[in-house]
């Protein structure tokens, strides 16, 4: 009798080890069919190891997703952003881009790890972290259920430091060709704490105060840092571009870009890196990653598309240039919406985005006459911008169900109130990254000065700030 | 002896060396250079900002020449250099005094 009864829940067993998940329910009544106590236990022992086995699967899965997007993120600074930048430089500058970039991926993780990661997502305040992970403290392999409950809270910690690297270097194409080195340390660490670290919080933190599904007074739609990356890079180079002046020589001068070879590799490398930023930004390797994968890059092709027509209408010819500028500019505005919206809306995104970056590079700058010598602001401030408040138009509850099942998130299923949600978050990150910008300038300025001096400029500041050349013709 | 210096397009280039080589030239030496005559440049636009550009590049060959191919030489470059369009060049001749070779110290139209 007892050999039979091991026999069958073995056979059991077996079956639920087969077809692990529907098998659950028919499972969880095996108790009142099998006769023996030792049996159910036998029975009880082996389901729970298999539920054990199915949550270790899916982490593996998710993990495996997450920290190949944080590599793929990390790639977009370095070579990506350093290579774009390096391109659209003259020739006795390009080291010194480069190194602005490659400084935020070292500089920028040690004070991630040491209290950065904390002050973002650690405690549930409004407006700003807190200490409790410090020296990452209790950061393990253990997930954070607040944020991603299937992943080490290691990978969310390491992906989410990508994301605080790379918006620092992006300030630095509106400041190109005259920052000085030390400044740029000091500006972008002061930068780090008063701009990225508390908006990253409100936004994406437990209960900060723009975040849509844990908590927030002004639910809005981030998914991959429309706000908390672009806006504020972007807004913050503008400011930047004013305070500084122009370049010596602009805009009577050509400053025409040393090599746009270099530039087009760049920008290749951010659009593949963008989708570990993007599709990364669902933390699990799920239908949602799949979703953003698609907006993202639909949206880099519709706007690539939409800038070279513009310009193609406008001077006759679609430059190389302005192809890879337009794709840019679209991954930019579909990264609030790329895990909100369908497939076709993210054309429509696109499109949009790349027309836009277009008119304000080309004219709005030649009005103002402000110097963001790389366009930092005219791609990230002006694409983060609109696509943000696209984010409010065309998110889907069929796509991202964020404010609970069935409820509407977007203008397209009849929530008008998102757009002014949206509006809300964009002119808090605005005014909030101006405000900051300004204070942690005047700092920077009194410290170590912002600005090198014009015979240094007029040098190059590969030789005057690192004392190397880029090409050294003679060797 | 003459020298001979030519600006001529680098996309003729190929052509006239090849020319040259045909009609007995052993040696030239030739620089990438840049320059205008009465060619003005093109215009270049990056981001909507334009750049006149009115240096192009140009090929400069130079030669010295003995004086019984002289006429030769300007001929054939005449021929392979014309596309007849504004900006196809010019040709220079000046009196060499003297050439002197450098390993033997000949001295004269032997040493070229």
């Amino acid at each position: 009798m007892k050999r039979v009864v091991l026999c069958c829940s073995l056979m059991l067993g077996l079956s639920v080890m087969a077809v692990p998940l529907p098998a659950q329910a028919p499972a969880a009544s095996t108790p009142a069919t099998a006769s023996s106590p030792d049996a159910s236990k036998d029975l009880n022992d082996k389901l729970a190891q298999l539920d054990q086995r199915v949550t270790t699967a899916q982490s593996a899965g998710d993990n495996a997703w997450m920290l190949t997007s944080a590599a793929l993120v990390l790639m977009m600074t370095g070579p990506g952003l350093a290579l774009f930048y390096g391109g659209l430089v003259r020739r006795k500058n390009t080291l010194a881009i480069m190194m602005q970039s490659f400084a935020m991926m070292g500089w920028i993780t040690i004070l991630w790890a040491l209290v950065g990661y904390s002050l973002a997502f650690g405690g549930n305040g409004p407006i700003i972290g807190d200490l409790s992970h410090a020296f990452l403290r209790g950061v393990g392999v253990a997930p954070n259920p607040d944020y991603s409950a299937t992943i080490p809270q290691l990978t969310f910690m390491v992906y989410q430091l990508m994301f605080a690297v790379i918006t620092p270097a992006l300030i630095t194409g509106a400041t190109a060709e005259r920052m000085k080195f030390s400044g740029t340390v000091l500006f972008m660490t002061l930068w780090f704490f008063v701009v990225y670290v508390p908006l990253a919080h409100m936004v994406w933190g437990k209960g900060g105060l723009l975040n849509a599904s844990l908590g927030g007074k002004f639910p809005c739609l981030d998914f991959a840092g429309g706000t908390v990356v672009h806006i504020s890079s972007g807004v913050s180079a503008l400011v930047c571009a004013l305070y500084m002046g122009k370049r010596v020589g602009f805009p009577k001068q050509p400053m025409p870009p040393h090599s746009l070879v270099l530039s087009f590799i760049g920008a290749c490398l951010l659009w593949v890196g963008w989708f570990g930023f993007n599709a990364g930004s669902a933390l699990a390797a799920g239908g949602l990653a799949s979703s953003a994968f698609v907006a993202t890059h639909f949206g880099a092709a519709a706007a690539a598309f939409g800038w070279s027509a513009a310009e193609w209408l406008k001077n006759g010819k679609a430059s190389a240039l302005g192809a890879i500028s337009g794709a840019v500019a679209g991954l930019v505005a579909i990264t609030p919406a790329a895990g909100f919206v369908r497939p076709m809306p993210a054309l429509v995104i696109g499109l949009i985005a790349g027309v836009f970056c277009y008119l304000m590079v080309t004219k709005v700058k030649a009005l103002f006459g402000y110097d963001d010598a790389l366009d930092a602001f005219g791609v990230h401030g002006a694409g983060g911008t609109i696509g943000a408040l696209l984010t409010g138009v065309f998110a889907q509850t069929i796509v991202n169900p964020i404010f609970g099942d069935g409820k509407p998130v977007g203008a397209r299923d009849g929530h008008w109130g998102q757009v002014g949600n949206q509006l809300i978050g964009i002119l808090f990150a605005w005014g909030f990254a101006l405000l900051g910008t300004i204070v942690i300038l005047k700092i920077t300025d009194l410290v170590t000065g912002f600005r090198v001096s014009e015979e240094h400029e007029v040098e190059g500041l590969d030789i005057t700030q690192h004392g190397e050349e880029a090409y050294y013709l003679e060797s | 002896m003459m020298k001979l210096e030519a600006i001529i397009q680098p996309s003729r280039f190929e052509s006239v060396k090849d020319a040259l080589r045909e009609v007995g030239i052993e040696g030239m030496t030739v620089t990438e250079v840049r320059g205008h005559g009465r060619q003005k440049g093109h215009t270049e636009v990056y981001r909507g900002r334009e750049y006149t550009v009115d240096l192009l590049p140009k090929i400069k060959l130079e030669m010295v020449l003995p004086d019984k191919l002289v006429n030769t030489v300007v001929d054939t470059i005449l021929k392979t250099a014309k596309t007849g369009k504004i900006g196809d060049g010019k040709i220079f001749l000046s009196r060499v005094e003297e050439a002197i070779r450098i390993r033997n110290e000949e001295r004269g139209e032997s040493a070229l």
